[in-house]
């Protein structure tokens, strides 16, 4: 028993020290929306075939990861450094233009999954409008470093 | 005893100016800007826009000549004024659209010929190689021919861009005579084998040439030029922090990307490692997703037959503990 309660302290106290460390916080979630864009990716490339079902899971997915995305918990003061960040300084400067930046994300995600694409044509099309956000965040608000 | 053997002050100052001067002399002379050559100019051809607008594309105009943040059909205004902020200075990248006074409008197909492939104003004055010229010398000049008759069909925006910012002796134009001598060439970087396949060598001319990769993919040495030893293998970004990436095959390169993956890259901006183009690359890769998917492969192509390096630039230091 006491064991016990001396493990479960310690992945309590384990879990509070991950979501102390936002660098790491917004770092895993941008490799899930890697990896979920990967997934989506593989379609498109024709390494995989179209799959409706997995599509539709993806995206949901993607979206929910995009509405826990909070940008004041994973980017707060004090975290432009640190780590094997890769943030520019430019979020910090201009925050109002990265939430600005993660909103347009959120809405665009979310009108894919409205509109869900049923083909890979139109998967293809879908997956270049979630495309641009990357591109345009990580052009403005990470500097590449290795 | 050494007072004699001495060559009197007189003399000395004598053989200091004659010395001067014949150097001042051979530097005026080598550095003089050369224009094409008849032959080259004839091969510009009539121009077809229509070719051309894929040659805009291949050479990344609007990356640097529309005007900084511009989206959508304004990357066609091309007004100039984005700013490289460089070891040498600050160049500001000139209106090159068709207003006749404070653009190019008024320009041949042989003066852009002359500034592209030579480096050399219609007014007869060096161009600094910010502009990639030492790249664009090895392009087709029916390539070109065809450019500038696409270039005539886009707008004409008034206003000047600003002047470069830059630091003695970097604002010395005739200067980059000198540096012409040395680092001009049009001959091709990476030399491939007879029965080479066309695609790679399609690729090479777009990289090398209009595509101008190296420009930014290769570490330079102290007079700015590309170090070809370390072709494509990643620089420390010229300006501003970071780095531009090894697209080589050697290590810290692209070698667990396939052809697929790297023609996907340049449609998609997805990476294979699932992460997504950035920086300056947006643009570009903007620009080459609209080349046919054969331009692509043919890119993919030589990426894949260019020797690999490791890493042009130096390792990251390890994160502070």
């Amino acid at each position: 028993m006491r064991k016990l309660l001396v493990a479960i302290s310690l992945l309590a106290f384990a879990a509070s020290a991950a979501s102390a460390d936002p660098i790491s916080d917004r770092q895993a979630a941008m490799k899930e929306r890697g990896k979920i864009v990967g997934t989506l990716s593989k379609m498109v490339k024709g390494e995989q075939d179209f799959d409706a079902a997995l599509v539709l899971s993806s995206l949901q997915t993607l979206q929910e990861n995009a509405e826990k995305f909070d940008v004041d918990a994973l980017f707060p003061a004090g975290t432009e450094t640190g780590g094997d960040t890769t943030v520019s300084p430019k979020v910090w400067e201009d925050m109002a233009g990265f939430k600005a930046a993660e909103d347009k994300y959120l809405a665009d995600v979310k009108a894919v999954n409205a509109a869900a694409p049923a083909d890979l044509e139109a998967l293809k099309t879908q997956l270049a409008v979630v495309g641009q956000n990357c591109a345009a965040c990580h052009k403005a608000f990470r500097i590449k470093k290795d | 005893m050494t007072a004699v053997l001495r060559p009197s002050p007189r003399k000395l100052a004598g053989a200091a100016l004659v010395v001067a001067v014949v150097a001042a002399v051979a530097g005026w002379v080598l550095s003089a800007p050369e224009r094409l050559d008849a032959q080259t100019l004839a091969a510009l051809g009539p121009g077809d826009a229509a070719a051309g607008e894929r040659i805009f594309h291949a050479g990344g105009c609007s990356s640097c000549h529309a005007r900084p943040g511009a989206q959508g059909d304004a990357r066609l205004e091309l007004a100039g004024g984005l700013e490289l902020k460089t070891p040498f200075g600050v160049f500001v990248a000139p209106n090159i659209s068709q207003d006749e006074k404070d653009g190019i409008g008024s320009w041949s197909a042989e003066d852009l010929a002359n500034a592209m492939m030579k480096g050399v104003s219609p007014a007869g004055d060096h161009l600094y190689p910010a502009f990639p010229y030492a790249s664009y010398a090895r392009m087709k000049p029916s390539d070109i021919g065809d450019l500038h008759a696409y270039m005539k069909t886009l707008p004409a925006v008034p206003g000047r861009a600003a002047d470069n910012d830059l630091s003695f002796p970097f604002n010395i134009r005739r200067g980059i005579g000198l540096w012409k001598r040395l680092y001009l060439s049009s001959d091709p970087v990476v030399a491939l084998p007879d029965g080479t396949p066309d695609a790679v060598l399609a690729g090479r001319y777009l990289v090398e040439g209009p595509g101008h990769c190296g420009e930014c993919h290769t570490p330079r040495n102290f007079a700015g030029a590309l170090d070809k030893a370390r072709w494509l293998a990643g620089a420390t970004a010229a300006e501003g922090p970071g780095v531009v990436p090894n697209i080589t095959t050697g290590e810290g390169g692209i070698g667990d990307w396939s052809e697929e993956d790297i023609a996907y890259y340049l449609e998609s901006g997805f990476t294979p490692d699932f992460d997504s183009v950035g920086g300056a690359m947006v643009d570009v890769q903007a620009n080459m997703a609209r080349l046919t998917p054969e331009d692509r492969e043919a890119i993919a192509a030589y990426l894949k037959a260019v020797p690999p390096r490791p890493n042009g630039y130096p390792p990251r230091p390890k994160p502070a503990e």
